[in-house]
């Protein structure tokens, strides 16, 4: 269950150049702050420093300026209450399915009873059985991202942090794991009600995906990243497919698209 | 033949057996057309022969055990302390920092030259021998060693690290188990070095073994025996090389198709 409050206050990212110019401003000073349960989608054209902002929220990089807090406590480094699905395959080869489920369950030294009862839910969940004991070599693009996802929920995390997941996915596939990961996100803690749902950040270039999923898009401007607007999404859920194709998506979509051709065009063009 | 297409197992097979008859037919038809006299090379007959005699009046069993044996200690010591060594520098720059420069120097200096200096610190027995086999793998055992772990996928590290794993479980369930392959995959090929410097401590200062066989046999010009005692390490060789990769299939499953 995710009662922490995340915010982001001033973070700044730059990288050192070797020309004379000095470092390279990539993340402007970025604020943001992400209420309990909130699915917040940052979609942005690709080289914007959508996922370095991900990756600071994770604790994998550090902010030039500025800092992260969860409930006010300052992030320092990567940790097991902002669990991350990333865009490339990263299950551990060497550990079958259910093992890589129950990598941060056995980092934490649950007993291995608790451990399996744990794993066999997020099977199930996330459509695995009968795959346990597979390597992940042997599994497709999107059951190794379903298990990515359901090894970053075994967790149990605060936050759920996910970089792109769906990107180096078939586009049939891709809509599938959306409203897979919407209904275990709308199910939350099982009860159903919003108050048992995680706070999820979901980094993305796919306007359909990130209306689809999010209640709240944050569209980033091309490089150097500043945050340029931030679009509720009043749909209502449970959502499903159908939901695509309603004049009120269509009119969240235009007015996405418009917000973020201009830096698509900024972007190709630098 | 069309570039990177695959053979199948029977052709493999065919092919891989149909140099081995090459070769032992332009060396039959070297030597028994008397192309080449018998001091020099003997031909695959004699040198059968020499072998038969070899195992059963020479005792040459027990060279071979004594060379195995002491291939098998002094990599086996040689591996035990120069694997951590390497996992060690692969995963913490500064213990990289500290003994990389002197390891990339040492594994240079040729194994086969300190010979003449262990004779003098540790006799012609076997601390002797198994000194040159462990200077000339240890050093390479660790750089290897290393260079597979710091190559640990960052992507995986990273993962680790979002599922709560802290230093010492990243080094223990992270790179240790992503490198065991290529580690192995070292492991045999540096076996294959120590067979070469088996051999020259036993040509020089040895009573027994493959080597001190072939420098006797030097001595009554029976190259029948010398080319049976090479041909012996090869088969030795291959042997291993095919135990170590079915070991590598049985240990690591998920790495190979």
């Amino acid at each position: 269950m995710s009662r922490k409050t995340l915010q982001i206050s001033g973070v700044t990212r730059s990288f050192p150049s070797r020309g004379a110019a000095g470092p390279m401003l990539a993340l402007q000073p970025t604020d943001l702050t992400v209420a309990p349960g909130e699915f917040v989608a940052i979609l942005g054209p690709s080289g914007c420093c959508k996922s370095t902002l991900l990756r600071i929220v994770a604790g994998l990089d550090q902010p030039t300026a500025g800092q992260v807090t969860l409930d006010g406590a300052p992030v320092t480094g990567p940790g097991p209450d902002r669990g991350m699905v990333f865009q490339s395959y990263t299950l551990f080869p060497w550990l079958t399915v259910a093992q890589n489920i129950r990598f941060g369950l056995a980092e934490r030294g649950l007993p291995e009873a608790e451990q399996q009862a744990i794993a066999a839910r997020f099977i199930a969940r996330t459509g695995l059985k009968g795959f346990e004991n597979h390597w992940p070599r042997q599994l497709s693009g999107g059951m190794q991202q379903r298990c990515a996802l359901a090894r970053a929920l075994a967790n149990d995390p605060e936050i759920l942090l996910l970089d792109e997941p769906f990107g180096a996915l078939d586009h049939q596939t891709r809509e599938l794991m959306q409203e897979l990961l919407l209904e275990i996100w709308e199910d939350g803690d099982d009860s159903g009600s919003a108050e048992g749902r995680k706070t999820v950040l979901f980094v993305t270039h796919d306007i359909d995906e990130s209306i689809f999923l999010a209640n709240r898009v944050i569209v980033m401007s091309a490089r150097p990243g500043r945050i340029k607007a931030d679009v509720p999404v009043p749909l209502p859920y449970p959502r499903d497919w159908t939901m695509k194709t309603t004049p009120e998506f269509a009119a969240l979509k235009a007015l996405l698209m418009g917000e973020i051709r201009e830096e698509v065009r900024k972007a190709a063009l630098s | 033949m069309k570039p990177l297409v695959p053979v199948s197992t029977g052709a493999r097979i065919m092919l891989g057996a149909g140099f081995f008859a090459v070769f032992i037919g332009a060396w039959a038809a070297a030597t028994y057309s008397g192309w080449v006299p018998p001091l020099f090379l003997a031909d695959p007959g004699k040198t059968l022969i020499a072998g038969w005699s070899l195992l059963t009046e020479f005792g040459f069993a027990g060279d071979i055990a004594v060379t195995i044996a002491r291939v098998l200690s002094g990599f086996l010591i040689a591996a035990v302390l120069a694997v951590p060594l390497g996992l060690m520098m692969g995963a913490f720059k500064p213990v990289e920092a500290f003994f990389e420069p002197f390891i990339s120097f040492a594994r240079y200096l040729p194994a086969s030259a300190f010979i003449p200096l262990l004779i003098l610190w540790a006799g012609v027995g076997e601390a002797q021998k198994l000194s040159v086999i462990f200077i000339g793998t240890f050093f390479q055992i660790v750089i290897m060693v290393a260079v597979t772990a710091g190559a640990t996928r960052m992507d995986l590290v990273e993962a680790a690290y979002t599922l709560g794993a802290r230093s010492r479980g990243i080094v223990r369930r992270v790179i240790i188990p992503s490198s065991g392959p290529q580690v192995m995959e070292t492991l045999r090929l540096v076996l294959g070095w120590a067979w070469t410097y088996v051999i020259v401590a036993e040509l020089i200062g040895a009573t027994s073994g493959i080597g001190h066989m072939i420098m006797d046999s030097q001595r009554l010009l029976d190259t029948g025996q010398m080319i049976f005692g090479i041909v012996v390490i090869g088969v030795i060789g291959l042997v291993t090389d095919f135990l170590f990769k079915a070991l590598n299939r049985a240990l690591f499953p998920w790495a190979v198709l």
